[in-house]
This record gives structure tokens, C-alpha cells and sequence, in this order.
């Protein structure tokens, strides 16, 4: 760490890598032999070793949460104005961890990696990964970090699931869990959308069965449909006809049925262009069957209140956007009647913010000031038990 | 903590222990004194979000709510005691949102304006809707969208199937018990599902 940065952000950060050779059993029942997690952390891991945050990402994020990298423009860490000194999630007070999960293609093993029994990139043969092995993953890393206790795990979204899973699969490691923009699992509607986005990724002729890399192409149409019908999601009607309402690029229509003539055409296309260029199309399909799979009310017969006894004692922080379709408020208040059923602590939060999904990550002043109060109160906790 | 009096009033109809649900529960003030002063446990449930924040600040549990999509939530008698303080009186489904309190918890203490309080009844008689400590609004302005009495209540509460454990009135931080239809401005009542 610098030892000046500017008010308010972490400053440059240096990614790490940690090794396992310890094979990885998957829910799948596959097992992953040998593997690397990369991560950042942020902060000083205190004396006693209790205020560690771990900040679980979602679909197309990464290990990078805040702070930059040295030598690049624009590259915040995507939780940046939440995370850092001064921010509700306060370096200066907690050792904020974030990883890259398995399957995704920020450095962390996965589809773009060598299979070390084939010597050739994994590509479609790694192994379907879900967001239980996700955790486990985590826990093993936090094992060689020598963090038994979490102050708290946090994520949206997918990360949110990641959290919410923390409690279920090693409860007596989290202190508190903040899921904010989840679900106890995804709708039809949400599977179906994944869906959309494999197929066109799948029928892209440079996908190849997945083993594209072997032919110097990458399924980038496939990515960009995907990235465009997943943008549609994230979004709200409202703010995106606020944002682009009607507007056209020309003065008077093109009467063509190719070019570019609505401005949300156009940002859509900008989008997919911008996201076919750096992630990982095999990737995608991991991630989004990860999500599609995470249902921890499964395992009790769709009864989540008692897939969350295992969760008494914690204390949680749902949130959730009023205008978030994708991931609606109903189904975060699921959450919330499993764990008042379980009489397990929790502070829910329904924030009137008009952005949709996309809400998780932007600045509202009640979302961040409800997430400050939370670790102001949970800062306090740890300073009381020293 | 500031306890107020009319607060202490209602903690005292809690037994020790209880599991709590406070509709309305606004700060968590009471909530928080309940848990700190008779190891009480709970939720609340608020819409504002201010409250929301002040009761994440105290680490009183809520649940951000409306309560006119009724209390689908929680379970039948999942609490000990379900309290609607000065709340019912903002409510459409005013009956609706009675038989949930009693369907929730064993027992529930409702408190609203009285609206047969003496300087009201004297307002009315000069022509004029009350404006007074307990009713500060305007009759246009008024967030108040159901004004009853006392004797109503208990008109309301035998309409609905609920017994009537205890009642009584609220004045100037007294415990009213005689005479409270004329001689209180707040109405408490402890119910139970009949």
C-alpha cells in the first residue's frame, strides 16, 4: 500500500495468487485436482484475526473490488465507492478480501487454463462449478490467509447467493451476511434469460463445441447477444427511458432494418462490443448454470425456512431496489420469512432507487447509508470484544 | 435512552421474555428498550426509510414494509405479543390489519388518537375539526385518514371476533382509566383473537 491516497480510495492494489494442491470435490461429484484462487485484499488484518470481510462477486466482476491497478486508466475495482478508506465498507477498519472465483477468467482456474491432463486450455471440458464450491473454495483460501472467523460476507446478486450460502455451508465461520440484490433461487423467467444468453453464445459458429481457443477465433457475436440481453435485465423500464427514451442517432429514420438508429441500439451494441472483448465465453455459460443450479431450499424440499436453521445466531442485512426485476424484492422477502421464521436476526432494507438490478452497485445515499450503519455497528462489536 | 412515559406505559403490558412484533415501530426505541430492560426479542416493521436506518443503527431487527400488503410474513402466532401503536389510524385496511395483529400474536396493544377526547368534542361544537397536541394536523392535511373514539374501538373490536383484555386511556403522561372516551387524547387497548 502507498503510503498517500487520495480521500476515500485504497490507491494502486496488487492482485495475488494462491496454489492448492488438495483436490477440490465439486457438487457436481467431479472433483477439481489443483488449482489457483486469485484475490486482492484491502486493510490490515487485525491482532485478533476478527475483522475480516470477505465480498463475494457476481456474474462478470472479479477479485479487483476497489482501489486500482497501477499503469492502468480507469481501472476501479468494481465496488469502489463502497469500498476503501472512509467508505461504509472501511479499510482503515476491516481487511476487505475479494476473489476470483472458480470458472471465471480473471486469473482463477478456469475454461481458459491449461487442463493439466490434456495440456491443452480446459474450454468447455471444466468442470460445471456452483456457488457452494464457490464458498468452499473461499473457505480453503481463507484457511491459508489464517482467518478462521469472517466479521462479515457480503455480495449482490450472484455474490449475494455466495453470502447467503456462507451460512448454510460454514455458519460457524460468518459473523454477519449482507446479500443485497438476491434471490433463494432464479425464477423460470431468470433461467430463461440465461438461456437466451448460452444459446446465442453456443450457436455462434466460433464457439466450436467450446475448444475456441484451439482455433484462433473467439465466439464474440455469441458474447455480445448475451451481454445485450443480460444489460436489458440490469436495467429498469423507467431508467432506461430516461436515459434513452426515443432518441434517434439521425434526424430522420434510415428505413433500414441493420443499422444503428435508436440510441439504446446503439449502447446495447456498444456494451456487447465492449464485454466480447474481455470475458471468457465459456465462462459465461459456468457462471450463468451456477446461477441457474443455486437453490438451497432443494435440498429440504423447497422449504427454505428450514434450509436456514443452520443460519441461527447470525445476524443478516437484506436489500433489495424497488425496481429491480430481475432480482424483485419478493424474492429477497423470501429470504427474509425463512430467517424470521428461524427467529434469526436480520435488518431488510427495500430501497426506492429507480435503476433495477443495477442498483446494487451505484451510489443511492439510503442504500450506502443503511450498509455504513451496518459495519459502523459491526466495527463496534469487534472494538467491544478486544 | 429517552423512555418516554407513554412507552413505559405499553412495556408494562409486555410480559418479560415476550417475542415481539411492533408494527409501525419507527425508531425502535421501544423495541430496543423492551429487549434491554425485559430480554424481549423481536422484529419491527417500518416503511420510512430514516427509521429503517435508525433501527440498523440501534441493531433492532426490521423489516422494511408496508403494511397495508398485510403481514403475509409471518406465521400465526409466531410472536407473544404484536404491538400497533399509533399506526392503525394511517391504515386503509384498518380491520384487515386487526385480525392480522391477533392472527400473528398471541395478544396485541393497539393505541391511536382518541378522537372523543373533551377539547375535540368541544372543538366540533364550535364548529371547527380539533388541532391539538395528539391530532397537530390540519383536517386537510391530516396523515390521519381514519379518526375514531374509544367507545369505537370496542364497537370495532366485537365487529371483528376480538376480546378485549384491557383497555385504557392516555392523557398528558397519565394512564387514564376512568371516564377515557372523554378524558384522554390516546386510546390502548390489549386484544386477543375472541
Amino acid at each position: 500500500m502507498p503510503l498517500l491516497h487520495t480521500m476515500g480510495s485504497i490507491g494502486h492494489v496488487t492482485p495475488q495468487k494462491m496454489a492448492f494442491e488438495a483436490p477440490l470435490p465439486l457438487k457436481s461429484g467431479a472433483s477439481l485436482a489443483g488449482y489457483q484462487l486469485v484475490y486482492e485484499t484491502y486493510g490490515r488484518l487485525n491482532a485478533a484475526r476478527s475483522n475480516a470481510v470477505l465480498v463475494c462477486h457476481a456474474l462478470n466482476a472479479s477479485h479487483h473490488v476497489a482501489g486500482t491497478h497501477a499503469g492502468q486508466d480507469k481501472s476501479e475495482g468494481w465496488w469502489d465507492n463502497l469500498v476503501g478508506p472512509g467508505k461504509p465498507l472501511d479499510t482503515n477498519r476491516f481487511f476487505v478480501i475479494g476473489v476470483n472465483n472458480l470458472g471465471s477468467c480473471f486469473g482463477s482456474t478456469g475454461p481458459m487454463q491449461t487442463n493439466p491432463a490434456t495440456d491443452r486450455p480446459w474450454g468447455a471440458d471444466f468442470p460445471v462449478v456452483t456457488v457452494e464450491d464457490w464458498v468452499d473454495a473461499q473457505a480453503r483460501l481463507l484457511d491459508r490467509l489464517g482467518i478462521d472467523q469472517l466479521a462479515a460476507v457480503l455480495g449482490g446478486s450472484l455474490g449475494g447467493m455466495q453470502a447467503l450460502s456462507w451460512t448454510l455451508r460454514h455458519p460457524e465461520r460468518v459473523g454477519e451476511c449482507i446479500a443485497v440484490a438476491t434471490a433463494p433461487n432464479l425464477s423460470a423467467q431468470n433461467i430463461a434469460f440465461n438461456e437466451v444468453a448460452r444459446r446465442a453464445i453456443i450457436t455462434d459458429p466460433d464457439f466450436h463445441g467450446g475448444h475456441f481457443y484451439a482455433h484462433g477465433v473467439l465466439p464474440r457475436r455469441g458474447l455480445r447477444v448475451a451481454r445485450m440481453i443480460g444489460h436489458i435485465t440490469y436495467l429498469s423500464d423507467d431508467s432506461m427511458e430516461e436515459k434513452f427514451g426515443r432518441q434517434m442517432r439521425a434526424a430522420e429514420l434510415g428505413y433500414s432494418t441493420q443499422d444503428i438508429e435508436f440510441q439504446i441500439e446503439s449502447y446495447l451494441r456498444y456494451q456487447g462490443d465492449k464485454f466480447s472483448e474481455y470475458f471468457d465465453a465459456n465462462t459465461y455459460l459456468l457462471i450463468t448454470r451456477a446461477l441457474d443450479y443455486f437453490d438451497p431450499a432443494s435440498a429440504f424440499g423447497g422449504d427454505l425456512s428450514a434450509a436456514f436453521a443452520t443460519a441461527r445466531g447470525k445476524r443478516f442485512t437484506v436489500v433489495s431496489f424497488t425496481t429491480d426485476w430481475r432480482f424483485s424484492p419478493a424474492r429477497s422477502r423470501e429470504i427474509v420469512k425463512a430467517l424470521v421464521d428461524n427467529r434469526i436476526a436480520v435488518t431488510y432494507a427495500e430501497i426506492a432507487a429507480p435503476h433495477g438490478h443495477d442498483a446494487f452497485l451505484l451510489e443511492d445515499p439510503r442504500y450506502h447509508g443503511l450498509l455504513r450503519a451496518t459495519f459502523d455497528r459491526i466495527a463496534a462489536g469487534l472494538a467491544s470484544c478486544m | 435512552m429517552h423512555v418516554t412515559t407513554e412507552m413505559q406505559l405499553v412495556a408494562d403490558l409486555v410480559p418479560a421474555g415476550a417475542r415481539v412484533l411492533d408494527l409501525g415501530c419507527g425508531d425502535g426505541a421501544l423495541l430496543a428498550h423492551l429487549q434491554q430492560a425485559k430480554g424481549c426479542s423481536g422484529y419491527g416493521v417500518e416503511i420510512d426509510d430514516h427509521n429503517v436506518l435508525a433501527c440498523a443503527r440501534r441493531g433492532v431487527n426490521v423489516v422494511q414494509l408496508n403494511l397495508e400488503d398485510g403481514l403475509a410474513l409471518f406465521e400465526d402466532r409466531s410472536f407473544d405479543v404484536v404491538l400497533q401503536l399509533q399506526t392503525l389510524q394511517h391504515l386503509r385496511n384498518t380491520e384487515k390489519m386487526l385480525r392480522e395483529t391477533a392472527r400473528v400474536g398471541r395478544f396485541g396493544i393497539v393505541s391511536f388518537p382518541n378522537f372523543a377526547h373533551w377539547p375535540n368534542r368541544l372543538s366540533v361544537l364550535r364548529g371547527r375539526m380539533p388541532v391539538t397536541r395528539t391530532l397537530p394536523y390540519e383536517w386537510y392535511d391530516t396523515p390521519n385518514i381514519r379518526v375514531g373514539t374509544f367507545a369505537d374501538f370496542e364497537v370495532l373490536a366485537l365487529r371483528n371476533g376480538l376480546t378485549i383484555l384491557d383497555s385504557f386511556g392516555f392523557h398528558a403522561g397519565q394512564a387514564v382509566r376512568r371516564w377515557p372516551n372523554l378524558r384522554a387524547s390516546v386510546a390502548v387497548f390489549k386484544i386477543e383473537r375472541g
